[in-house]
């Protein structure tokens, strides 16, 4: 297995969709001559050509809707939003259209589409351009929403959203690009809508997906110094929410914290906590700590921006709060 | 044109006007849910427009729909059975009046959001042009969907990769109850085709064969690769936008002088005077129309609602 960066994963995942199958192309604002903002397609224009690799004017709902229309047709688009900042612009063709067809008409219009948005915070990009709002596609029942917090679950869970008949939003993180693991070549698929145990633990149960799932096992590091053996849970489909892992390990340490990167009120913490509550209640020993951003629109500075993140030292306050 | 082919268009005309007419009683009986929009006024449009497209030339259009799905070969008993929400309606009783669709026959929808269906006519005629498939993508707005910005992506999408499409807007004078000339910076819609460089043109949009002709020429254009065109037609509602619309925003003068206009009245009249067919004839379609509606209310008044479990199984594929 090679040892790769989160953004190679991704572009080889594309990659090998796009030699396997001749109706999966890309489009989206800079993914071909510039190579991709992050650089997940660089190569790709030239080995693929202008007709696969398509870029897209600034038109977010053109962006969209083209994807459905084309994904109604039998092709297989996989629509680039540079952020998921800019996922607002396209909001209707998102969660009022392509979430909403298939049941709609009755069964009969299938999309097989692929949106995959960058996200989170840290950056300094300012309030417009630095959020986590991947609770608020979360809520809509027609879509599915997959964010990989692993180059592994990155290349595995892409290929299985572009192989599968639902349109599904992919959300990648900005800082988790260079970060690097083991991922397996060729043909790895990881199924959608499965949460796995990222981390074995007794004493508590951290839940958690994306960007977040590195600060949480920083904090099982430290935690384990000091003798506490935390259990994470990765989510990795938002939705199709896989709560059995969730429940299985709560079952077992009876205490919780869910840690997200988006704002707490109406959050992924939120429909966890809840979810425990509601399918756990027995086995609760304290309250279910969530852990998440500070609920102001980013600040530009840095010192600022950092201070409003959820950090390593506030996942190891709130395990400690629980036990 | 064969004497059959002047029948069907006027069989599909007066169709569409019972079938219109009925859905309205159905609604005032409380058997019809929901917002129900009738094309009665419009029938020259979509039919004129459909005659010309082949088997291969994709459809869709707005939330003004079930004039557009007899056009496109739906049956009448599937449209009614869709209005009361059955299960052997179109989209199995799960759109209703806003959503008919049958991809089968190349009827993609029955769009509910103003304007958003644009960009995914745009997509579909992406993905005949990937494919190299020799077809174009009809689609039909309304006035009021100029205005919104999905229009503009779209309108510059298509041009800008050259897409196989014809964009068709039905100016009825009024989106909703506001005039084109009090929400249109211009008031000729098809001036806005010109700020993306694309060729475009007007027809009356009250005269069946007019619409049928222009269409012929621009279908053949853009199947042999002209890029997207844009054509305004000029048509009218006779009825409000949608049941219960008090009308406040126009006189009954104003309709009266449209109703003179009557696109099925002129097309009678104009079969006669070229005496491809006399009024007893074009009668008997009309009766064989009034016929087959009453036939299909028949049908969808006795089929069974839908099961909840297809309320469950079509919000994924893959479950």
């Amino acid at each position: 297995m090679a040892r790769i960066t989160m953004r190679e994963a991704i572009s080889q995942a594309l990659w090998e969709e796009m030699e396997r199958d001749p109706k999966v192309f890309i489009m989206g604002e800079e993914v071909g001559l510039w190579g991709g903002t992050y650089a997940v397609t660089k190569g790709f224009y030239d080995h693929f050509g202008a007709d696969r690799v398509r870029d897209t004017p600034i038109a977010e709902a053109a962006i969209i809707g083209g994807a459905i229309g084309a994904a109604l047709t039998g092709l297989r688009p996989v629509a680039e939003l540079m952020t998921i900042n800019f996922a607002f612009s396209a909001f209707d063709h998102i969660v009022n259209q392509a979430a909403k067809m298939h049941m709609m008409f009755g069964g009969q219009m299938v999309l097989p589409l692929v949106i995959r948005a960058v996200g989170g915070g840290g950056r300094q990009l300012g309030a417009t351009h630095s959020q986590t709002p991947d609770a608020i596609f979360a809520h809509f029942p027609g879509l599915k929403v997959v964010a990989p917090g692993t180059p592994a679950d990155a290349k595995g869970l892409l290929k299985a959203a572009i192989r599968s008949q639902d349109p599904i939003l992919f959300i990648e993180h900005a800082t988790l690009y260079q970060t690097r693991g083991e991922v397996p070549e060729g043909d790895y698929i990881v199924p959608i809508g499965k949460s796995t145990v990222a981390r074995p633990g007794k004493d508590v149960t951290i839940v958690t997906y994306s960007k977040m799932l590195e600060i949480s096992l920083k904090a099982a590091e430290t935690l384990a110094k000091e003798g506490i053996e935390a259990e994470i849970v990765d989510l990795r489909s938002l939705r199709p929410l896989d709560m059995d892992p969730v429940i299985e390990s709560f079952k077992k340490t009876n205490r919780a914290v869910v840690v997200e990167e988006g704002w707490k009120s109406f959050g992924v913490g939120s429909e966890i906590a809840a979810r425990i509550y509601e399918e756990a209640f027995d086995y609760v020993d304290a309250p279910v700590k969530r852990v998440a951003q500070t609920e102001v629109p980013l600040p530009y500075n840095h010192i600022l921006e950092q201070m409003m993140l959820p950090k390593v030292e506030d996942v190891i306050s709130a395990v400690k709060e629980v036990l | 044109m064969e004497k059959s082919d002047y029948l069907n268009l006027y069989h599909q005309m007066v169709v569409i006007r019972r079938l219109e007419e009925r859905a309205a009683e159905l609604y005032q009986q409380g058997k019809i849910g929901g917002f129900l929009h009738l094309y009665i006024g419009q029938e020259a449009v979509s039919t004129g427009l459909i005659s010309a497209r082949r088997a291969e030339d994709r459809v869709i259009t707005a939330y003004r729909d079930h004039g557009v799905a007899i056009n496109c070969g739906l049956s009448a008993k599937e449209i009614v059975a869709e209005l009361l929400g059955k299960a052997t309606g179109c989209s199995q009783g799960m759109g209703g009046s806003m959503h008919m669709a049958d991809v089968k026959k190349n009827y993609w929808g029955g769009h509910a959001i103003v304007g958003a269906h644009l960009p995914i006519a745009a997509g579909l005629a992406l993905g005949d042009l990937y494919q190299n498939q020799k077809a174009v993508t009809l689609c039909m707005f309304g006035d009021g969907a100029t205005n919104i910005g999905y229009f503009h992506e779209a309108l510059n999408l298509s041009k800008v990769w050259n897409l196989p499409i014809l964009w068709v807007c039905e100016n009825n004078q009024y989106g909703m109850g506001t005039s084109v000339e009090r929400a249109s910076a211009v008031s000729e819609i098809r001036q806005k085709a010109d700020g993306f460089g694309m060729k475009n043109y007007q027809v009356d949009g009250m005269d069946v064969l007019k619409v049928r002709e222009v269409a012929e020429k621009l279908f053949k254009e853009i199947r042999a690769g002209s890029g997207p065109q844009f054509l305004e037609v000029d048509t009218y509602r006779f009825r409000g936008h949608s049941m219960g619309d008090p009308e406040r925003y126009r006189s009954t003068d104003e309709v009266h002088r449209w109703q003179e206009n009557d696109p099925i009245g002129i097309f009678h009249k104009k079969l006669v005077e070229m005496k491809v067919a006399g009024d007893a004839e074009l009668n008997h379609q009309a009766d064989l129309a009034e016929q087959e509606i009453a036939e299909a209310v028949a049908f969808a008044e006795a089929s069974p609602e839908p099961s909840v479990d297809v309320v469950f199984s079509n919000v994924y594929v893959e479950n």
